[in-house]
């Protein structure tokens, strides 16, 4: 991992090769090597990762957090928009968490410090989408000096439609497996994405749909939250012999054609991300559909988002970065330049991803059911790619 | 349009073929016939004479959607498919609050455009677009583009690029138009060969019992055989049974062509349904002296003292359209007739095969230039087996075996037409390039460069992009992007690192590569993970190849 030239020592925040490190605060975000004190935007595997000595994260992803790490790790929660002061060489360095919009609790660290006697502010963004979600707070623009943003879906192709609108295709679809009398399997990243469309569905239908552990158990965190979604059961614990024929089973897409999914008989299989824009993109994974729903930002919200911060330096992260800030230099007048990390938002291999992270072992989805033990367990929660 | 946007959707959204089926004859029992016939013409492959440059279209799209060059390009590697991007860079639809991602075009922006019938547009706009000049066309097409949605603004592109792919084979659309009109595939396919303009006429004529008047150009489906794949003479046995139920040919090595005499005219297709007879007037000429209502199927190849000439020599006469005199003398050409569909105007495919050539040899001793394809003569498949081994020598590139007593069948059938091409050259090389797909390997770095040993120096001598399963092109995929040395625009060099072995069929010398041969169909073997870069091949292996077979 090259250290950025365009950080140097002087800067209030410096790329390390642990991660993105506040020397006047002595504290790391989203580091990706065990640090003492981590602060984290969010709770997705490459960003929230095993083994800080502490973890510092918005109130609202503590839970969940805590969920995903274990129970050994110690984290604490912060409220939205709390300042909180850390002792630094030129005085003090202030951070806050301001919601990012991409999945529950996700927020924009804002960090404000002196360097060289000027004070200066940074807002790392982490992964952020600018797109209605009922499953958590929206994003919102936090003025500053230096904008840290993410550039997973950075190629002006990539624009959303509303999510309402890919719930009723999502609708459709299942309606129109359940009239074939087949299973929809609808793949989907368990943190997030997954009670993003539960909820979305929830304002078209009641009907009820199956989960996979991966995302069983953090669909119950949200629900207590107070999250409205259409009622979900675990696939977890159901006799052998289930008729699966019309349902809708919501999983990771490490179940894709996988032996768990097996037991669902004849299926069709949709793909929700938003690299589904792209037709390429399904066809390559042989998925039957693809819904076109992502909680990144898409090309028009990441230029309006970077000029909405006001930022007169953006570093890009994720993706397209090179692409991205190219075009912010070049067509937008603003200095950006890519920054080289290991985040990797929406990633498009899974099983490249879950390799690379171990999977996760907090056995998210092993209920004592033996025969759902393995793939509900780490098919998906730690090891999985955040959207 | 938007029926037919709907039946690409529907073709789109299934991997089964009997789910693609049911959405063609759906769209071919309810659509007007002169739209049918359009779609069977786009959906069979074929596409009409170009109307717009690509060049143009892309600039017209980047300065619509207000992105540099550099954008466009990127964007275009990311999607893989050049009507794709266009349709998405200049999809204004999500802004506007309007619906048109998947199932359904809401709102358009012009409805009458968007509701025009697919022969309408293609007959009253689209195609009428080649009589203008650049400015014109500019302006219909980027003015189409502002009034259709998504999904239409996309079909249109490929109507404007030509090329439509989602997974459904010319037999395909056969099969769905011979179950909507209750007659067997063999004879619609047979109605899709050749000339034909897509109109209602011809939408009803292919759907009707007697299939309206016979164009006399009109060749017939091939008959294509099927890879052998078994070990030695006893492999063969036991797939194949009795050797004397079995005629051997020598697998010529040219291009496939069926020669039509008919009406006192000559005709010759190549398998791709190119009409060629001007790119080999020496055959068409020796053509007309076969009897009128003859169909022969055969292989040009070049040809000169009684026997083949390397592939390469007919490479110089494949895509001339003017041949000249010097072109002739250097690289003569021979018909190897090996089958007869058609005598004295009798359609004979289903006749044996051994009757059929019985025929087939009286007729083909005299033209000039035609030969009969010999039956290989041995006694049993041992014999057969050792004689194949000699088919590099004889410049061929294996066995055929046909069953004797098999009619003529249409397209890829399984069980009587069979190759058994001789094992390929393989060599051992280094992946030093790589970049990414189109379709649907697009974003996936999959086009690969391999290089071998030139003293201390990996020069390149092969790119091949097929070979590996899916799994092994994302890991390779994987390993690429985290060991890039340096990115010239879409390519990547990496580090030397990745050993395969890479399977041809053949090798000639070349002044337009470095390494100066050229391979012929290269492909990967295998992924040789077990070799190290060191142990990759050298040039002098190659450079022997060439000596001895090139």
């Amino acid at each position: 991992m090259a250290v950025s030239p365009d950080l140097n020592d002087s800067d209030l925040i410096q790329l390390t090769d642990r991660g993105l490190y506040c020397p006047a605060g002595d504290f790391y975000v989203d580091p990706w090597r065990p640090v003492e004190r981590a602060v984290v935007t969010h709770a997705h595997a490459d960003h929230a990762r095993r083994g800080m000595g502490a973890y510092l994260a918005a109130e609202a992803s503590r839970e969940i957090l805590e969920r995903r790490l274990g129970e050994d790790a110690t984290v604490e929660g912060v409220e939205w928009g709390r300042v909180l002061r850390f002792a630094g060489r030129d005085g003090d360095v202030q951070v806050s968490f301001h919601p990012a919009g991409h999945v529950r609790g996700s927020a924009q660290v804002r960090v404000e410090g002196s360097v060289d006697g000027r004070r200066r502010v940074w807002v790392i963004s982490g992964d952020y989408k600018r797109a209605e979600d009922p499953t958590c707070r929206a994003f919102e623009p936090v003025a500053c000096d230096v904008f840290v943003t993410e550039a997973t879906f950075g190629l002006p192709v990539y624009r959303w439609p509303p999510a309402s609108q890919v719930a009723e295709e999502i609708l459709a679809w299942w309606d129109a497996n359940r009239a074939a009398g087949r299973a929809s399997l609808l793949l989907t990243y368990s943190l997030g994405k997954a009670q993003r469309a539960l909820a979305e569905l929830a304002k078209l239908t009641d009907r009820g749909a199956w989960l996979h552990g991966a995302a069983h158990h953090l669909t119950e965190i949200y629900r207590r939250q107070g999250v409205t979604m259409i009622p979900t059961q675990p696939v977890a614990g159901t006799p052998k012999d289930k008729e699966w024929a019309g349902e809708l089973i919501v999983a990771p897409p490490s179940a894709y054609a996988s032996p768990w999914s097996r037991r669902f008989g004849e299926l069709s299989t949709g793909f929700a991300s938003g690299w589904m824009r792209v037709r390429g993109g399904r066809r390559r994974r042989g998925y039957d559909r693809g819904f076109v729903l992502s909680d990144h930002a898409d090309w028009p919200n990441l230029v309006r988002t970077v000029e909405e911060t006001g930022a007169e330096r953006v570093l890009v992260t994720h993706g397209s970065s090179a692409t991205l800030a190219r075009y912010l230099s070049e067509e937008r007048g603003v200095d950006a330049v890519p920054l080289e990390t290991a985040f990797r938002g929406e990633a498009e291999d899974e099983e490249e991803t879950a390799a690379d992270d171990g999977g996760g072992n907090d056995g998210g989805g092993n209920d004592g059911s033996e025969e759902d033990g393995r793939n509900d367990g780490d098919g998906g929660e730690g090891g999985e790619t955040p959207s | 349009m938007r029926r037919f946007a709907d039946l690409y959707a529907a073709l789109d959204a299934t991997t089964s073929t009997l789910g693609k089926v049911a959405a063609m004859r759906e769209y071919f029992a309810t659509a007007p016939p002169e739209d049918a016939a359009w779609a069977v013409y786009f959906l069979s492959g074929r596409r009409p004479k170009r109307l717009v440059r690509s060049t143009d279209l892309r600039t017209w799209a980047r300065e619509e959607a207000g992105i540099p060059e550099w954008l466009f390009k990127e964007s275009y590697v990311a999607v893989g498919d050049l009507a794709e991007t266009v349709a998405l860079l200049l999809d204004r639809s999500e802004e506007e609050g309007t619906i048109n991602n998947g199932q359904a075009d809401a709102e358009e922006a012009s409805p009458e455009l968007a509701r025009l019938p697919l022969s309408r547009w293609l007959e009253d706009h689209v195609l009428p677009l080649r009589q203008l000049d650049a400015d014109a066309q500019r302006e219909k097409v980027t003015a189409w583009w502002r009034a259709l949605p998504r999904r239409q603004t996309f079909l249109l592109n490929k109507l404007l690029t030509g090329g439509f792919r989602v997974g459904v084979s010319r037999n395909l659309v056969a099969r769905a138009v011979a179950e909507e009109a209750g007659l067997p595939p063999a004879v619609v396919a047979h109605r899709l060969m050749g000339r034909w303009r897509p109109t209602g006429e011809f939408f009803t004529r292919l759907l009707s019992e007697e299939g309206g008047d016979v164009d006399l150009s009109r060749p017939y489906p091939f008959f294509l055989a099927s890879p052998l794949q078994v070990e030695g003479a006893g492999g063969v046995a036991e797939a194949l049974g009795e050797a004397g139920d079995w005629l051997a040919e020598w697998k010529w090595d040219g291009i496939r062509a069926q020669v039509i005499r008919r009406g006192s005219t000559v005709f010759l297709w190549s398998r791709g349904e190119e009409l060629v007879t001007d790119r080999f007037p020496e055959l068409a000429e020796a053509a007309k002296l076969l009897p009128d209502g003859t169909v022969v199927d055969g292989e040009i190849v070049a040809w000169a003292d009684g026997g083949p000439l390397p592939f390469a020599t007919l490479q110089t006469r494949i895509g001339r359209k003017k041949v000249s005199d010097k072109l002739l003398r250097e690289a003569p050409v021979a018909l190897v007739a090996y089958d007869l569909m058609e005598a004295g105007g009798e359609d004979l495919r289903t006749a044996p095969l051994s009757r059929r050539r019985q025929t087939l040899a009286g007729l083909v001793e005299d033209p000039p230039g035609f030969h009969l394809s010999a039956a290989v003569e041995a006694d049993g498949w041992p014999e057969l087996a050792r004689l194949r081994d000699e088919a590099r020598q004889r410049r061929v590139e294996g066995l055929m075996l046909k069953r004797l007593d098999s009619p003529y069948r249409a397209g890829r059938k399984r069980g009587d037409w069979w190759k058994w091409k001789v094992d390929p050259f393989t060599v051992d090389a280094v992946m030093i390039y790589a970049q990414a797909g189109h379709g649907r390997r697009a974003n996936l770095f999959t086009d690969y460069t391999f290089a071998v040993w030139r003293g201390e120096e990996l020069v390149p001598v092969a790119k091949a992009y097929s070979g590996l399963d899916d799994a092994e092109i994302r890991r390779l995929d994987h390993w690429i992007r985290r060991h890039t040395r340096e990115r010239f625009g879409p390519v990547r060099s990496v580090e030397p690192h990745h050993v395969f072995e890479i399977a041809f069929e053949g090798i000639r010398a070349s002044n337009r590569h470095k390494s100066g041969l050229a391979l012929r169909f290269p492909r990967i073997a295998r992924w040789r993970e077990d070799k190290e870069p060191d142990d990759a091949d050298r040039l002098e292996t190659l450079e022997e190849l060439l000596d001895a077979y090139g």
